[in-house]
């Protein structure tokens, strides 16, 4: 299969990248890792008149925690680096676990977190992870930078709220208020194929009364876009983690999925197993804050 | 280096086609190639530099058996395209031996019975061959998970497994 005819560029900085973008207008696309533009485009779905490539740039491939604790991520930082990341392992529980159960490995050698959140697959996890832990974007257009909460960019399935001439140049997520716990955890068929359904988990509990200070549950593969869900995550919040709190949440979490009937097992089963997850991650995160709930659920 | 390209009807009748002219080494080899950027990596590889050995199998990001090393990175080359090689290095199963020996991925496939029809064996030796060139000491668990990503239809994968931590025995013993 190929793709169709298109005209490619490689600009070697971001004030080139950008104006490229701005006269290619709507047919023009930000090439990244290329794990799902690549394969879209050889299907034809989608057919850009203009890739803009954006490989070349300088700086872009870091993830660093800044002075303040916000983790940000570079648009050019590959899943395989926070897969590999001791700075994410140490630091940020939901995103460990979701890297490493990202795609396969190959494509994880590829493909970007930021690429990912841009591209709004409902059925992509980073999208899922980084609402929980409500994070934002950073767009770069020609009058400068502005900040995108991730509630405001992904807003249907593969819609974003980018400008034609705005490239994302780095996620992140804000500091913590008290200790950080959580997971991701995704149910799928075989490795690299679609969610089944995938569940994001980020707990901030207060070191000294045990007291969640904020939480966020977001959900992947159970809707036509990812599904943000702050009244299960309302739930867990204020006290110390709770069987209780977390049943509360995980009911919440069950009735936010809005799954559909398919190859990939029925609408009811995606729903419990929303609740399952919630109630896994939670409960690890209740057991032992420290703990890091990882993987996937085989 | 002359590529020809299929004929796809409509586009094909166009006189402006985009040609871009790269510079990349395979293999070792250095070479320069004018190609349409919408050219993917497994056929300049393929019908570019003529070396067949690494297979298309899905064409879908699916299956791994086009898997090369773009800078010792093991991805799929049917979801890279070939203008993104331009300065970099591309490695293939065929520039894992030398001219008189095995490499020794290659060896632990013939001993371990690493193979039945073949067809994934490049894609799962270069995928393996990343993860020795990362980790030399592999667990079982962790050959699984590298490997994760190609697919062997003939479902010989227990003695995929095997090959490949044979393979990083005799190399560890080789220093």
């Amino acid at each position: 299969m190929y793709p169709g005819r298109f005209r490619y560029e490689a600009p070697r900085s971001l004030d080139e990248a950008i104006t490229l973008l701005r006269d290619g207008g709507d047919e023009a696309k930000v090439l990244a890792g290329g794990q799902s533009l690549v394969p879209m485009m050889k299907l034809r779905f989608a057919s850009p008149e203009l890739l803009v490539d954006i490989n070349g740039l300088p700086g872009l491939d870091y993830h660093t925690t800044q002075a303040d604790g916000s983790l940000h991520v570079g648009a050019l930082c590959r899943h395989a680096d926070l897969e590999w990341s001791a700075l994410l392992k140490s630091s940020q529980p939901t995103m460990a676990a979701a890297a490493p159960v990202i795609a396969d490995p190959l494509v994880r050698n590829r493909g970007t977190l930021v690429g990912s959140l841009c591209h709004a697959d409902p059925q992509g996890d980073w999208a899922a992870v980084m609402l929980a832990l409500g994070g934002y974007v950073v767009a770069q257009g020609p009058s400068g930078k502005r900040v995108i909460a991730l509630t405001d960019f992904v807003t249907g399935p593969f819609t974003n709220t980018l400008a034609r001439d705005e490239i994302v140049v780095e996620a992140v997520v804000p500091p913590a208020r008290g200790i950080r716990s959580g997971g991701y955890l995704k149910l799928e068929r075989r490795v690299g194929d679609f969610a089944t359904c995938g569940v994001a988990v980020a707990i901030e509990t207060d070191p000294a009364s045990g007291a969640v200070t904020r939480a966020g549950i977001a959900l992947c593969g159970v809707g036509g876009s990812t599904i943000n869900a702050p009244g299960a995550a309302a739930a867990l919040a204020g006290e110390p983690l709770s069987e209780e709190s977390i049943a509360a949440a995980a009911d919440l979490a069950a009735s936010a999925a809005q799954p559909k009937t398919d190859h990939r097992g029925s609408a009811e089963y995606k729903r419990h197993m929303v609740a399952t997850f919630v109630i896994r991650i939670a409960g690890g995160a209740a057991a032992d804050p420290n703990t890091l709930a990882a993987g996937k659920a085989a | 280096m002359t590529v020809v390209y299929d004929d796809l009807g409509d586009e094909a009748a166009e006189s402006d086609v985009p040609v871009r002219r790269i510079k990349f080494s395979i293999n070792g080899a250095k070479k320069v190639a004018e190609i349409e950027p919408r050219l993917l990596l497994a056929h300049l590889i393929r019908r570019g530099v003529g070396l067949t050995g690494t297979h298309m199998g899905c064409d879908t990001t699916n299956c791994g058996a086009c898997t090369v090393l773009v800078d010792g990175t093991p991805i799929k080359s049917c979801t890279m395209l070939a203008v993104q090689v331009d300065g970099h290095e591309v490695t293939t199963v065929e520039g894992l031996a030398s001219l008189s020996e095995l490499h020794p991925l290659q060896e632990g496939f013939k001993q371990e019975h690493g193979l039945q029809c073949g067809f994934c064996t490049p894609g799962m030796m270069m995928a393996a061959k990343g993860l020795l060139d990362r980790n030399p000491d592999p667990t079982e668990e962790d050959v699984r998970w590298a490997l994760s990503g190609n697919l062997c239809r003939c479902t010989g994968y227990q003695n995929i497994v095997k090959s490949v931590l044979w393979a990083a025995e005799k190399l560890r013993a080789e220093g």
